[in-house]
């Protein structure tokens, strides 16, 4: 009975089976009778992206032509014939100062996207140069009991992902530590969990922007003398609160619906409080715990770019507002790559909680 | 001439009953009353019921008449309304392992391997037993139940035949003074149902544990017992008649089967059963 590990089931696992058909297409390994699962799993989904990228295209055409036609049906308007012709030539020469702002085409989301990776490759640089720089000094500084000269400038693009995900995890963890043992004692005990109903059922449906202020409030005037920048601790809070009542009401069904085989086993045998939940309630309610906290996670990744937009707490969602907020040329552009990014490192994210899922739950059936 | 009255009374109830230290299980007057929104509903009352110890007795009723619920009084995972159950003498209160159950499901920690399962029984029974020790008796009750090769297994991996044969494992592991079964082979086919049957009375008759076992098979019910305990149904169900088994034991399936007296107890049986 020994297993190897394979790509195919490490893929598999993780719900990222059709990789594996990617291999065996260029391994020519691939049956005959695998070529409708091959043309179901492989080309269709392909041919549905460029059926999706090409009705993006086409639409941001028209939108863009209208866009156009408008500018310079306005510039004949206001300012004559000449100044309308001379806007024509201008928008057909792709001169970016006078192109219509509207949304951007696949191709100049696609050109943006490979100049923020420009960008963050010149700021590493510019990064490592300064680090550089500044070692030796730095040093110094230590010894004299200073304060090391830090890199202050702009963060890149990536540099804003990594601090969305620490944002998010930090967030997660937070529910997780809150809702986990909270939803453990509710589900026990009937009597908790009718004291704690109307909280729940009142604060589950509180929108992300009332949990900030209201983190924001609170946590403004504990951090009262601290001189340093809250916005990371306020935004981490608010995702956590925002985010754990999924965790919280599953983990509380889970325990408080053992199969009641289970506990009258426990009974029979007399198990101690400690054990029956360690060994009994909590594998038992595993599975819903961690629906819970799959659900948890993608929820806090979906209201951190709105808590970070209020917070101010660089990431994702502040370079989404700032980029809005810019209005340069290339602006739009960016926040369709940015909404892309978004979309790409949720969907793993949920695969990453799914494999966990997996690896720690006795049902290996019932895991969607 | 009142004195001779009383022994004579005396003498007749301590008839009717065992000598008290033979008697492992004693229900009295036994009640159970579940109250409904039209009223208090009977299911059992003036149950009396006596079981000696090392003896095995089949209980046998129609489909609801409560046996189920005694059962479950006896486990003390039910309470009691009126009346009392006692072990050697000493009232129940509450479940505990001196009262191992094996269940119709086979309720098995699905995250557990099977000697994980049979583990925490033995764990809570056997505290003062090195790690060692108690590894051995959990490994010894899964060998009599044939699953030397299952040790590892997960629970939730082993067919429904195999769950039970570590249910049965697991209850005789912890060594109970009354070993209370409930249909344990009820959801069973029936091959595989005289397969363990075969593996629960050839442990059972090393043992000697004192079982009172539930089952709607009268063939099941006349092949393991020493008695047959037939209920009447209910509302209100009782004690309606019992029947003493005198096969010798070791029993074979096959000499039960061909003994003259054995369609004399299953015609007693169903004659009660479908009355």
């Amino acid at each position: 009975m020994k297993q190897s590990i394979t790509l195919g089931k490490v893929t598999k696992f993780m719900g990222l089976g059709f990789l594996s058909t990617f291999k065996d297409l260029f391994t020519g390994k691939l049956e005959k009778e695998d070529f409708k699962n091959f043309l179901r799993k492989v080309v269709v989904p392909i041919a549905s992206i460029l059926l999706f990228i090409g009705l993006w295209h086409m639409g941001s055409k028209s939108l863009y032509n209208i866009e156009a036609e408008f500018k310079i049906e306005k510039a004949l308007n206001d300012q004559g014939p000449a100044a309308a012709e001379a806007l024509r030539a201008c928008i057909a020469s792709g001169d970016s100062s006078c192109q219509p702002n509207t949304l951007p085409s696949p191709s100049q989301v696609w050109g943006s996207f490979e100049s923020l990776l420009r960008d963050h490759a010149l700021i590493s640089a510019d990064k490592a140069a300064f680090i550089e720089k500044t070692a030796a000094l730095n040093e110094k500084r230590l010894a004299e009991g200073k304060d090391a000269i830090t890199y202050t400038g702009r963060p890149s693009f990536v540099d804003q992902i990594f601090r969305s995900l620490k944002t998010v995890f930090a967030g997660f963890l937070l529910a997780l530590f809150i809702a986990v043992p909270l939803g453990i004692f509710i589900g026990l005990s009937p009597t908790l969990k009718s004291s704690f109903n109307w909280f729940i059922q009142i604060f589950k449906p509180v929108s992300p922007v009332v949990w900030y202020l209201l983190v924001f409030m609170i946590v403004k005037t504990l951090l009262i003398d601290s001189s340093e920048d809250s916005s990371f601790t306020i935004s981490f809070i608010s995702v956590g609160l925002c985010s754990m009542w999924a965790t919280l009401v599953n983990t509380a069904m889970g325990v408080s619906s053992v199969d009641k085989d289970y506990i009258n086993v426990a009974k029979v045998l007399k198990l101690g409080n400690f054990q029956k939940i360690f060994k009994v309630v909590l594998p038992s309610s595993l599975p819903l715990i961690f629906t819970g906290l799959k659900i948890t996670l993608s929820v806090a990744w979906m209201v951190l770019i709105a808590i970070e937009l209020l917070a101010q707490s660089p990431g994702l969602g502040l370079f989404v507002w700032e980029e809005f907020q810019n209005g340069a040329n290339d602006s739009n552009a960016k926040i369709i790559v940015a909404m892309f990014v978004i979309g790409i490192i949720g969907f793993l994210l949920d695969r990453l909680m799914l494999t966990i899922q997996n690896w720690v739950s006795f049902d290996k059936t019932d895991a969607i | 001439m009142s004195t001779i009255i009383e022994n004579k009374t005396k003498i007749i109830t301590e008839a009717s009953g065992f000598p008290s230290r033979d008697v492992m299980l004693d229900l009295k007057d036994l009640k159970k009353v579940y109250p409904t929104p039209k009223g208090d509903y009977v299911v059992l009352e003036d149950l009396n019921l006596q079981i000696r110890k090392e003896e095995f007795v089949t209980i046998i009723g129609h489909s609801g008449c409560g046996k189920t619920t005694m059962l479950s009084m006896i486990a003390g995972l039910n309470p009691i309304s009126g009346g009392n159950i006692s072990v050697l003498g000493k009232h129940i209160k509450g479940p505990g392992p001196d009262r191992g159950v094996i269940f119709q499901a086979p309720s098995l920690m699905p995250w557990m391997t099977a000697l994980q399962n049979v583990m925490l029984g033995v764990n809570q029974v056997f505290p003062d037993a090195t790690k060692g020790q108690r590894n051995d008796i959990a490994k010894y009750y899964l060998q009599k139940v044939g699953l030397e090769d299952a040790f590892n297994k997960r629970a939730s991996e082993l067919s429904q035949g195999m769950q039970q044969r570590v249910g049965i494992a697991r209850a005789f592991a912890i060594k109970p003074k009354v070993l209370l079964l409930d249909e344990p082979f009820g959801m069973l086919d029936s091959l595989t149902r005289g397969e363990l049957q075969d593996i629960l009375i050839e442990i059972w008759n090393k043992e000697k544990i004192t079982a009172v076992m539930i089952t709607h098979d009268v063939d099941e019910a006349i092949f393991l017992a020493d008695r047959v305990v037939m209920m009447t149904s209910g509302p209100r169900a009782k004690i309606g008649d019992v029947l003493d088994i005198d096969f010798e034991r070791p029993r074979t399936r096959k000499a039960v089967l061909e003994h003259d007296d054995y369609y004399k107890y299953r015609k007693h049986l169903i004659d009660f059963l479908e009355h």
